[in-house]
């Protein structure tokens, strides 16, 4: 058995806003283990980043709160710690590196002393010890001529430095886990190479769990142990990598795969486009398969019942009814 | 330089921004963000450009447009050139050239009717007049699959794809021959993302319309390009049939951005050879000397610091600038 690091069950975080309550988060269930690479993808709006930030309990309240649900890691639930418990957690045993570099780098501090100042709090360095300790770190994450750039402040480096800037921060508490939200959308593909394996490397070598929030399914077919596909809020698959792509058993995993221009495939290749739009998270109701209305093999139950999460193969689960069949009726999409 | 097929030609285009310095605002320096690039366009082709962030893509696209005055170089536009033409001249050719930028969030001016904004450039030009115009109107809006009654409501009620399809209704007003696609699906998810490929290629059938697509995702690019331009800091380093760039890729540059980008399918990502490219991009202000990749590049040669390889043809139509091809 491998060991369990991070267990979300039945998490619930719903806005109270002026049209009513968005259910952002509504039901989600999912667990992370040791040195575990796993990815979470869906569409824009999908309830990513809040599953993200409601692990970190960094939900604006108002209009956010988590509703319901546990978060157990490494054996509590962090939605019964007080705030203060929390502290010690947050950027120390878990750390998260977040979709805006430059919104979460303090502008007028240097980027030595946000370093340092991170390595006094959670590792309870001195201050000199924590400046060469700061200097180590922007080394590992390839910041060129590092005891220098200690003294520059955020602007004077260009966004995929900031970008690693901010993991370095992440990893100055050397976390059980990392939550990386999004973390190399602003970069260039040969920036994003250098991040990504940095962030395995540091995985394999520290025993490090990630969770890789991304919209870019190539990195997760490259990095990730399993996939977790969330739709309006929940999970509605689950699969390790190898499966997921190639037996793809939800008819949105279908389409989200089919959809995306492929390198290596021939460029006639037509691209499959999910009609339609995302669902209005406020008006869904709780009820039906969510994804019913954009999918082509509905019924008349996927607009009466929710489909839950069943195990449908060795590590595998699905949501939907129709489960059993959608592997042979999209042969086509998923041919390659 | 009629007659070649060209749509669209640049030759040797240059342009440099000068940074500015001292309370005289006196010329220190110049970043030479476009340094000496020539290709063309055919009617009826798509011509990605791609390269990493700063090389000069944007720019590029925006001196074709007349929207940057060109440091040195010419620009022609069937056949004639347009470099420096002016007044009258310059409004009529920009009804045949349009843009479609990247951000759908911030390119639409938040206080006007979508109607208003896709019908402007028709008041602009003088093309067309009350109930024709808001017929033309109408249309636009069913050529980019939207709905004729959506015209009166504000762009914070569509979501990024349909405000995507909002500006490229808009460049479409003044039928344009010549369209610059700026990252125009880089914001977008990727299931909207489709939605809007798809469309872009399907007017470009139906309307006969010739697009400089620049974008930095390269399977994107390759999916509606029939032809690839790879820059690096201000200059091009390898053009070519689109699949052949894929399937042949001969500068060291375009063989490690290619193989940075990971393909959804891990047994296929698995077999694949990577090549690592290490350092960030070198400053457009101080670019190195010889070939300016040489600082990043694995195959370097002490030639390669001293001489600036020229942009040869290799193959049919493969350009390529690097002295060890
Ligand atoms: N502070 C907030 N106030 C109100 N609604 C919010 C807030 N934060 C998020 N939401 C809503 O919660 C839903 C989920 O948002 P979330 O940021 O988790 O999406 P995401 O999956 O991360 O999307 P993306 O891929 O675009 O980052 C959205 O409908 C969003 O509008
Ligand atoms: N108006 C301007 N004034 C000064 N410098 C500029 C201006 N526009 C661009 N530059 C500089 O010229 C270089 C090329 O910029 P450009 O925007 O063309 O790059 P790009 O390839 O489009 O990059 P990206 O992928 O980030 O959009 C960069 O160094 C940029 O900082
Ligand atoms: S449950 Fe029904 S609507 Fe939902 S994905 Fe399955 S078949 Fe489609
Ligand atoms: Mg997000
Ligand atoms: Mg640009």
């Amino acid at each position: 058995m491998r060991e369990t690091v991070l267990e979300v069950k039945g998490l619930r975080t719903y806005f109270y806003i002026r049209e009513g309550v968005l259910r952002a988060v509504d039901g989600l269930s999912y667990s992370v283990n040791k040195g575990e690479f796993v990815a979470l993808v869906g569409e824009s709006a999908c309830g990513k980043s809040v599953s993200a930030l409601s692990i970190m309990r960094l939900i604006p309240y108002p209009p956010g709160i988590i509703v319901g649900g546990e978060i157990i890691f490494e054996g509590r639930d962090l939605l019964k710690l007080s705030e203060e418990e929390m502290r010690s957690i947050r950027g120390n045993r878990i750390a998260m590196v977040f979709q805006e570099p430059m919104t979460s780098l303090n502008p007028v501090l240097t980027i030595g002393r946000q370093i340092a100042e991170s390595l006094e709090l959670h590792r309870g360095l001195e201050k000199n010890d924590a400046l060469v300790e700061a200097a180590n770190l922007l080394k590992l994450v390839g910041i060129p001529d590092a005891e220098r750039r200690l003294n520059d402040y955020p602007y004077q480096f260009s966004g995929g430095m900031q970008q690693r800037i901010m993991i370095a921060m992440a990893l100055s508490c050397n976390p059980v886990l990392l939550i990386a939200d999004e973390p190399t959308t602003s970069v260039d593909v040969t920036v994003q190479a250098q991040l990504m394996e940095l962030m395995n490397n540091l995985r394999s070598q520290f025993g490090m769990s990630v969770i890789l929030i991304t919209h870019n399914l190539g990195l997760v077919a490259r990095y990730a142990d399993r996939v977790n596909v969330m739709y309006a809020g929940r999970l509605v698959e689950s699969g390790l990598t190898d499966t997921i792509y190639s037996q793809p058993h939800h008819p949105y995993t279908v389409g989200l795969i089919a959809s995306v221009p492929r390198l290596d495939l021939p460029r006639q290749r037509p691209l499959y486009v999910i009609p339609g739009l995302p669902p209005n998270l406020v008006r869904l109701s709780p009820n039906v398969c969510a994804f019913a209305p954009r999918c082509r093999f509905a019924i008349s139950k996927c607009t009466e019942q929710r489909p839950e999460l069943e195990q449908v193969g060795d590590e595998h689960w699905v949501a939907c009814f129709r489960h059993q069949e959608i592997p042979e009726l999209t042969a086509m999409e998923c041919e390659r | 330089m009629t007659g070649n097929g060209y749509l669209v030609e640049v030759n040797n285009l240059v342009k440099y921004f000068p940074v500015l310095a001292g309370v005289m605002r006196r010329k220190v320096a110049d970043i030479k963000a476009v340094d000496g690039v020539s290709f063309g366009v055919k009617q009826g082709e798509v011509v990605g450009l791609v390269g990493e962030s700063g090389c000069g893509k944007t720019t590029v696209g925006r001196c074709i447009l007349r929207l940057y005055d060109v440091t040195s170089g010419n620009i022609y536009f069937q056949g004639k050139d347009i470099t420096t033409i002016e007044g009258e001249e310059l409004r009529r050719l920009r009804r045949d050239m349009q843009l479609i930028f990247q951000d759908p969030y911030a390119s639409l001016n938040p206080r006007m009717t979508i109607g208003d904004i896709i019908g402007e450039p028709l008041l602009v030009h003088g093309l067309s007049q009350g109930k024709e115009y808001r017929q033309k109107v109408a249309e636009l809006l069913e050529i980019v699959e939207l709905e004729p009654r959506m015209a009166d409501r504000y762009p914070h009620e569509f979501s990024g794809g349909q405000r995507q399809r909002i500006g490229i209704a808009r460049a479409l007003a003044t039928r344009p021959k010549f369209i610059v696609c700026d990252e125009p699906v880089s914001a977008l998810d990727v299931s909207i993302q489709a939605q809007v490929i798809k469309l872009l290629k399907q007017l470009k059938e139906e309307l006969g319309l010739t697009y400089l697509f620049i974008a930095h995702d390269l399977s994107v690019v390759r999916y509606i390009s029939d032809r690839v331009v790879v820059m690096y800091l201000g200059k091009i380093v390898e053009t070519a049939d689109s699949e052949e760039l894929y399937t042949t890729p001969l500068h060291p540059y375009t063989q490690a951005l290619l193989s940075a980008v990971p393909i959804p399918c891990p047994e296929v990502d698995r077999s694949r050879k990577r090549i690592l490219l290490t350092g960030d991009v070198p400053s457009p202000l101080f670019p190195p000397s010889g070939c300016r990749f040489h600082t990043r590049c694995r195959l370097a040669k002490d030639e390669c610091k001293k001489k600036e390889p020229e942009l040869r043809e290799v193959g049919t139509e493969h350009w390529v600038a690097c002295h060890l091809v």
